[in-house]
């Protein structure tokens, strides 16, 4: 493969398990034997060590020192460069600060929450400036809730610290929100790199469209705010309100799986609400049906469990009303 | 509520205190000979120690135990650090250690007293023995237990092999070379009490086989009890350096 990742950017490593996302950021890292060519800035790597490469790296399962309390995990790699003391303290209270757990400075690793751990972890790896920063999974066995807001926070530092990452993720949403970048891996082989919203709406190939799931991107021609995070975008035509955290949206995704159907009209607000035509109705395997269905001057694919598709009774030709969640709503700017 | 806690683990003991006495004293335990009061032992304790008798054997059996025990952890663990640490050094020298290790350290007595003579050089050697195995056994197998990834994440981090080795293997490996060292420092004592018995004149064990032949029971439990306190101590002594060192390993816990 050959990978390049721009200077400051955040290339989000999307794949199935299995596919040697960890492999290669160990080989990034120097921490496995490996045949080919790493480059930092243009400069081959391949004969350091990993002590020398620079890298911070954020494991899977964080590998926080047990023995070793928060400020100390967090000190470690400045304590191996040899630092001076005044300069191990002040870093360490940076990076406690940045973390907001400067309160978590004197527990250990095993008193800790997961999303407590996360960012020690984290701020362990920022602690030495590496050159590239590896996340492997770092996000992986925290709920939901707390998975967004730390996405988002590591989103906010590596845009500040500007230093270049590799995001490792079994999850497309995560890809997508979080990085610059989209490269997707699978078993072994790179398939697929560009922009979030281009792998999205283009897979290269039938697997790259299996693993990211069927995605309906849009072009906006306008963005209204229209208050509280939320946005009203025009997509030729179509008045469709997202939630987005920026200012500026080109392109809207719709996940296949996050469009609902509706006999009748449905109760409840009419935010995201409209009627539509269905075009085509297939069915690629047993358990899925997608239906191809016109609203206003775009068509959308949607994805329904074969029973609750016969349940509603869809047929080619047939108005019906859909929904479109908004919190499934990517955007891109 | 601490009184209870206390009082919990002391009634047992004083009734069984109790029952010794009047069980001694009324003539109960057939024998009469062979089950001293337990005021009596009180008694034979005081004289043995103001005699100097109890502290000179004492004193003789405590320093075997330390030369032997110290030296021979001290080896083990190097060795254990060695065959831990290098793959090829492990393989060398696991078949040995694994051939050797289950053998009882008194076995190597008869081998011993051949090769060495009866002197201060046999009860020290069989106490090494003892040791020098189990603890480069729990160091080896402390150290292979040390989760690879940490190992890593330290490599990542800058750090050279030995400050690896130093700040990350070895502390981890602390708890299992702890409890290496908390089991034979507890064994040591009872194998330096059966060597002394067969083959040293002088010594805690000595004083047991004195006691034996005068037919002093009062003597011989004496001398248990010296040797029940002597293990369990230095089996505190490590486990209170095990809590300073390894506070942070989960068994510890609740405290």
């Amino acid at each position: 493969m050959n990978l390049t990742v721009d200077d400051g950017q955040l290339l989000a490593l999307l794949g199935p398990t299995g596919a040697g996302k960890t492999t290669l950021l160990n080989v990034i890292a120097g921490i496995v034997d490996y045949e080919g060519n790493v480059l930092f800035d243009g400069e081959s790597v391949d004969d350091k060590p990993a002590s020398k490469r620079g890298v911070g790296y954020v494991f899977q399962d964080l590998a926080l020192f047990p023995h070793l309390d928060v400020a100390l995990n967090i000190a470690y790699g400045l304590k191996a460069r040899k630092k001076s003391l005044s300069e191990i303290r002040e870093k360490v209270d940076e990076l406690l600060r940045l973390m907001k757990i400067e309160h978590l400075k004197n527990r250990y690793p095993r008193d800790l929450s997961g999303g407590e751990r996360q960012r020690v972890a984290l701020a362990r790896a920022l602690a030495v400036c590496p050159r590239v920063l590896l996340l492997d999974e770092p996000l992986n066995n925290l709920d939901s809730c707390v998975r967004r807001y730390l996405r988002a926070e590591i989103r906010q530092i590596q845009k500040r610290l500007e230093v270049t990452t590799i995001f490792v993720t079994h999850d497309v949403e995560e890809a997508g929100e979080i990085g610059d970048n989209v490269a997707v891996l699978i078993d072994g082989k790179l398939r697929q790199v560009g922009a979030p919203s281009e792998v999205f709406s283009s897979p290269v190939d039938d697997e790259v469209a299996d693993l990211i799931g069927s995605q309906n991107v849009l072009t906006c021609s306008s963005c209204r705010h229209i208050g509280g995070g939320l946005y009203e975008v025009n997509c030729k035509g179509t008045r469709i309100v997202v939630a987005c955290e920026g200012s500026t949206i080109n392109k809207i995704a719709i996940p296949a799986k996050e469009i609902y159907f509706y006999n009748g009209k449905p109760v409840g607000p009419k935010v995201n609400t409209y009627k539509g035509t269905i075009l085509e109705i297939s069915s690629p395997s047993p358990s899925v049906v997608k239906v191809r269905v016109k609203v206003g001057e775009n068509t959308l694919l949607a994805e329904l469990p074969k029973d609750l598709f016969n349940s509603l009774g869809l047929v080619d030709g047939k108005d019906v009303f859909l929904k479109l969640k908004l919190k499934s709503i990517r955007t891109y700017p | 509520m601490e009184i209870f806690r206390h009082l919990r683990g002391t009634i047992p003991f004083a009734v069984f205190v109790a029952l010794w006495e009047i069980v001694a004293r009324f003539n109960l335990f057939p024998g009469r000979f062979f089950l001293p009061p337990f005021t009596v032992i009180v008694q034979e304790l005081f004289y043995m120690t103001a005699s100097g008798v109890l502290l000179n054997h004492l004193l003789r059996s405590l320093i075997r135990v330390l030369i032997g025990f110290l030296i021979g952890s001290a080896l083990g663990m190097a060795v254990g650090i060695l065959m831990g640490c290098n793959k090829v050094m492990y393989e060398a020298l696991n078949p040995i250690v694994s051939f050797l290790y289950p053998i009882p350290a008194m076995g190597w007595l008869p081998l011993l007293m051949l090769w060495i003579g009866i002197g201060e050089a046999l009860p020290i050697t069989i106490i090494f023995i003892c040791s020098f195995f189990p603890v480069a056994y729990a160091t080896a197998a402390g150290i292979k237990s040390v989760d690879k990834k940490l190992i890593k994440a330290a490599e990542t981090l800058g750090a050279s092999p030995r400050k690896i080795l130093t700040s990350v293997v070895l502390p981890l490996a602390l708890p299992t070379i702890f409890t290496g060292l908390r089991l034979e420092a507890g064994m040591a004592w009872r194998v330096i009490i059966a060597a002394e018995m067969i083959a040293i004149p002088t010594g805690i064990g000595a004083l047991f086989m004195q006691a034996e032949s005068l037919i002093r029971t009062d003597m011989i439990i004496v001398c248990l009890v010296v040797l029940a306190v002597m293990s369990f101590s230095f089996e505190k002594v490590f486990q209170y350096l095990e809590l300073k060192l390894c506070r942070w390993a989960k068994h510890f816990d609740e405290s």
